[in-house]
């Protein structure tokens, strides 16, 4: 079996479980935000008549895709997620101010773990898999059943196998090759399937970028992306794991549906380009591109290792006249981070706005939405017509170093025009 | 909730991979609890038919291409769809979290690149959801259906996954009951 197929049969309580079967699995874990909670919670609690959740131990919740409120609005959904949240019990929920966004949040308090079926009601919480767990994205109806139950249906999913050789080049990340691999197989190439990312280029990414990578498998249609098991996701864990865990395998006889064979030293840096995430173009084809925005945020790009490029390639220069910054942290132990080391400093003295963490611009809630014809260039995860604002807004999508450089240009630039070498120890 | 059998109604025909912010652009995500209000936006997303929610009529039936629902998942999509009016969605195939959601909120979808590929927008279309059979008067067709696992046509017949959680609730109480 594939470790997608041996979490959901362990899940399921059984031997072994095959692509096509539908089991009823026990939940590891579970995740809701502010968008998702209210509708959850009002279904649970008055349609499916349960008072209690579960398990008030294993349920995160996370005030970030409208919050701090946006509007009246926003801020009555913000009260109905606080106080389900505390008349629930609920162990692991996160104000504003403390939190941040969801899919960096549960990972840096080690809430999803190795080996462990987590469910969240987000369509990124793909992300978790990089931590060698099934996770997946699921709806509110869908979290009220895990609720009320511990439990919810799944499809077992066909596994496609992702084999990564050789090292990446300088200045290309691992949003580059994502981008690169989601362009080559669409929006769809892995609807409904699991994606198992493995080789060895995979020893050279580390753990905030794996995530990035593992984030991005719902822009193609995935159920799952998830990774092995190694020395990079051991240190992570750490210090960091709030329950014991166990790591699963894929057997050497798994079977997978395709596998994918990628020589990462090939892949140029690159954008995904309008209106689509599988739109990708290597960075030469739309360089020079005329931008009014650019956003470094999202569970996507914003963790301290995007900030630390960001923040190297912006050191000592402006954002270009015409063009504006915004930069985003995605969560409130990031944002104290980049306080830290200095990043913030380097952030405002080059002329950008530095928000609270928040999914914000990224889906076009506040603190960033794009007008009419506006162009932007941003570090998150899907550019679909009117994610980020108005639907005649053009997004492209890239890494945080292009998104800091092309900032300082006002135009679409390799991050080498502004920065000869990007320091070793933060590539 | 049970529901009808025979469905009638136009066609209002969609493209491939539209997705959720086009189906309910996010700034109507304030309305989570409101299926009116969020009817009355669905569709704006998509270029050329900012104002479809103003036209469409009850009961009429909309056509998608491929992985149809693709984007978040938030569960407004599928509801503002049914708030709009609309009975039931035929698409090429399903984006995973859309299917799931409408299945779940016992809001009948069906699979048919056939029906999907043939369909044009405005034709009068009849679908038979025991039959898994959609019939189009204005062209004289007929196409079928993919059949879903058994489960998940329980769970439409039973009108979701809410009364499923209910009779589940309803069991282990009744077992917690005898035990104790």
């Amino acid at each position: 079996m594939t470790m997608t197929e041996k979490i959901l049969a362990r899940g399921a309580g059984r031997d072994s479980v095959r692509p096509g079967d539908l089991v009823l699995a026990k939940v590891d874990f579970a995740m809701g935000h502010d968008l998702t909670i209210p509708p959850a919670g009002k279904i649970m609690r008055e349609q499916m008549g349960a008072e209690r959740i579960w398990d008030p131990e294993r349920v995160a919740v996370t005030q970030d895709h409208f919050q701090p409120a946006k509007d009246a609005a926003s801020a009555t959904l913000g009260r109905l997620t606080r106080e389900f949240s505390h008349q629930m019990g609920i162990k692991w929920y996160f104000e504003v101010g403390q939190g941040g966004i969801c899919h960096t949040v549960l990972p840096e308090n080690g809430l999803v773990l190795p080996g462990e079926l987590v469910v969240g009601a987000d369509s990124h919480s793909c992300t978790y898999g990089a931590l060698n767990n099934f996770a997946t994205g699921i709806g509110s109806t869908d979290l009220a059943c895990v609720l009320a139950l511990g439990e919810l249906w799944f499809r077992v999913p066909e596994t496609l196998k992702f084999v990564y050789h050789n090292r990446l080049k300088e200045w290309v990340e691992a949003k580059d090759l994502i981008l690169y691999v989601i362009g080559q197989i669409g929006v769809d190439g892995a609807r409904s399937k699991a994606m198992e990312h493995t080789g060895e280029a995979l020893r050279h990414i580390d753990m905030e970028a794996r995530l990035t990578m593992t984030n991005m498998a719902i822009e193609a249609g995935a159920k799952n992306g998830i990774m092995e098991f190694d020395d990079v996701t051991k240190e992570y864990l750490d210090g960091r794991a709030k329950r014991p865990y166990q790591p699963v395998t894929s057997d050497p006889d798994a079977e997978y549906e395709k596998v994918f064979e990628f020589d990462v030293a090939k892949v140029e840096l690159g954008v995904a380009r309008p209106m689509s995430p599988d739109n990708y173009a290597p960075l030469s084809e739309v360089a020079g591109t005329r931008l009014d925005q650019v956003f470094i945020g999202s569970c996507t790009n914003s963790r301290i290792t995007d900030l630390r490029r960001a923040a190297a390639v912006l050191e000592g220069h402006k954002v270009a006249p015409g063009t504006r910054l915004i930069i985003t942290p995605s969560s409130h132990q990031v944002a104290i981070q980049a306080e830290r080391e200095g990043l913030i400093r380097t952030f405002l003295a080059a002329g950008a706005a530095w928000t609270t963490a928040t999914c914000g611009a990224c889906l076009g809630g506040h603190m960033g939405v794009l007008g009419e014809g506006e162009v932007c260039l941003s570090t998150t995860n899907r550019n679909f017509p009117g994610r980020m604002g108005h639907p005649k807004a053009m997004v492209y999508l890239s890494n945080p170093a292009v998104a800091a450089a092309s900032a300082v240009t006002g135009v679409i630039s390799h991050p080498s025009e502004v920065l000869k070498h990007m320091p070793a120890e933060i590539r | 909730m049970t529901l009808p059998k025979v469905l009638r109604g136009r066609a209002w025909k969609f493209g491939n991979n539209i997705d959720t912010d086009q189906i309910i652009p996010a700034k109507y995500a304030i309305y989570s609890l409101d299926e009116k209000e969020l009817g009355k936006h669905a569709m704006e997303g998509v270029p050329g038919r900012e104002t479809w929610a103003s036209q469409v009529g009850q009961g009429d039936i909309m056509v998608g291409g491929s992985n149809f629902g693709c984007g978040s998942s938030r569960e407004i999509a599928p509801v503002a769809i049914r708030g709009a009016g609309v009975s039931l969605v035929v698409a090429d195939s399903f984006a995973r979290i859309f299917f799931r959601n409408a299945i779940n909120m016992g809001y009948p979808i069906l699979q048919s690149p056939q029906a999907s590929e043939a369909i044009e927008d405005g034709d009068e279309l009849e679908v038979d959801l025991e039959q898994g059979i959609i019939r189009n008067f204005t062209k004289g067709d007929e196409y079928r259906s993919d059949s879903f696992p058994p489960f998940m046509n329980e769970l439409l017949r039973m009108g979701g996954l809410v009364p499923w959680v209910r009779k589940q609730l309803e069991e282990r109480r009744r077992t917690a009951g005898v035990r104790g």
